[in-house]
């Protein structure tokens, strides 16, 4: 590559930086919102899962591990598709965004269910047994005592789910949600150059997964003092 | 005269209770009366059912069978029977009976203070306010209230366990529980934990212990059981069933336990 060319390239991606980052701002507040909304939904598929596979209701339980099973086992794009594409065929028609955060959602979901079925397996028997005998009902039990523990056990766990849960929004574009994928792809279809977006856009990518990692951090150092 | 009708009603009134694993009894009839302010002592040999017996009376485990009278609850395990305890009931029961484990189980995400706290706050639903000033005079009086904003981990074990018996005293329990609390500590923290329950006996309150400290038994039980294949072999006054155990199976057990030589050709 000539010095000629270097300044060009160099020249013509300020032009892009202008023109084009408003649209990756707003693209990267389609990625963040969708981001959180699944990462709700999953935390509540997942623990619904969870208290479901421990469940004394042989049918809640069959249900609970027919769930996690059918998503470990097959892959996230399929499930968007069904959501998306599958549903309005049976009279469930959904904007590309709701079926995105439900599709996403329920997938974490059951990986998020199988952390907290290990979470809430490693608490001992005595820090239920000491609560129960205070008088507590199950549910107090459970919100005050065991929750925040196997919470506390499981972040890093669930940080890495919503390292996925960012990653995985970019599989919206299939289903023509203008997040920063697809964003990408359309502003390369009408100037030719995918070096400069696709490199835009992943380095968008890696500051969202690298604020989570920091976060996370942040959060275990501070649950490791207050214990 | 209201005294002599209370003196003469058993605070607590068990009858045949039984508890099975499987085929395995564990307990085979178990009937007893304590009355208010008795210290009971419960010795024997491991798998005697002591502890089994100590938490079928806080239902923290189901009787298979049996009977059982408590304040305003009376439960009967019979087959068939309709008394058995509904959820609600279950826990107004536990409120009543204090229990403590051998191994603390303080809740290692919340601070000493919030530990005593949070069954008066959830279960009794006492202001927040009025329970931290009743915890910091629990806290106060076992010396513990400059530990007050410390975690669990930060303790050592007797003060862990000091603070898990303060835990169920802010429930202003009728009964106490304990279950070989002092086994897991180390010889030289025994002490502080022992000196804690006795003060509470002083106090007049009723309270139940397995244990292996048969001095501890003597000097602040007003009785002692002795649990033997999941049946009561004996029962009255420590002095009597410590000091002078009439059958060989309980001569056995406290050679054992007080490590004294056994007689020559004896098995164990």
């Amino acid at each position: 590559m000539s010095v000629a060319a270097l300044q060009d390239w160099w020249l013509t991606l300020s032009d892009e930086v202008v023109t084009y980052g408003p649209g990756f701002v707003s693209a990267t507040l389609v990625v963040l919102g969708v981001t959180v909304a699944s990462i709700l939904v999953s935390w509540v598929c997942g623990l619904l899962g969870a208290l479901g596979k421990r469940s004394s209701f042989a049918p809640v339980r069959a249900l609970a591990s027919f769930y996690v099973w059918f998503i470990r086992g097959t892959p996230t794009l399929v499930q968007v598709f069904i959501v998306y594409f599958g549903m309005p065929q049976i009279g469930v028609k959904l904007s590309p965004i709701t079926a995105g955060i439900i599709a996403l959602g329920v997938s974490s979901g059951a990986y998020v269910a199988e952390t907290i079925r290990a979470g809430l397996a490693a608490i001992p028997r005595g820090q239920v047994e000491s609560a129960l005998a205070l008088g507590m009902n199950p549910r107090i039990m459970m919100v005050r005592i065991v929750l925040p523990q196997v919470f506390r056990m499981i972040l890093p766990a669930l940080t890495n789910e919503a390292i996925s849960a960012v990653k995985n929004t970019s599989l919206l574009s299939t289903i023509t949600v203008v997040e920063l994928t697809l964003y990408a792809q359309l502003m390369i279809a009408t100037t030719f150059r995918p070096f400069d977006f696709y490199i835009a856009a992943a380095l968008i990518y890696l500051g969202l997964t690298s604020i989570l990692s920091q976060l996370s951090a942040f959060f275990e150092r501070r649950y490791a003092r207050l214990s | 005269m209201a005294q002599i009708a209370t003196a003469a009603a058993p605070l607590l009134k068990i009858r045949k209770l039984h508890k099975s694993y499987g085929a395995n009894e564990v307990l085979k009839g178990i009937s007893l009366d304590i009355h208010e302010g008795e210290v009971v002592s419960i010795i024997g040999a491991s798998g005697s059912g002591k502890s089994t017996f100590l938490r079928c009376l806080n239902l923290m485990e189901t009787p298979t069978s049996g009977f059982m009278d408590f304040e305003r609850f009376a439960f009967d395990y019979e087959q068939g029977a309709r008394r058995q305890p509904t959820p609600q009931q279950l826990c107004a029961l536990r409120a009543r009976i204090g229990m403590v484990f051998q191994s603390y189980n303080l809740w290692p995400h919340m601070t000493v203070l919030e530990n005593v706290i949070e069954a008066p706050i959830q279960v009794r639903r006492m202001p927040r306010r009025q329970a931290v000033a009743e915890a910091e005079a629990l806290l106060q009086r076992i010396g513990l209230y400059e530990k007050r904003h410390a975690y669990p981990s930060k303790l050592s074990g007797g003060q862990q366990q000091r603070v898990a018996i303060v835990r169920a005293l802010a429930m202003a329990p009728k009964v106490m529980l304990f279950d070989e609390v002092t086994s897991a500590l180390d010889p030289e923290l025994v002490g502080e934990v022992l000196a804690l329950i006795g003060s509470l006996a002083a106090e007049g309150m009723t309270m139940l212990l397995v244990t292996h400290e048969m001095a501890f038994a003597r000097d602040v039980g007003t009785r002692t059981l002795f649990f033997d294949g999941g049946v009561i072999a004996e029962d009255g006054p420590p002095d009597d069933i410590i000091g002078a155990p009439r059958s060989e199976r309980l001569r056995q057990f406290l050679r054992r336990v007080l490590h004294q030589p056994a007689a020559l050709g004896e098995t164990a």
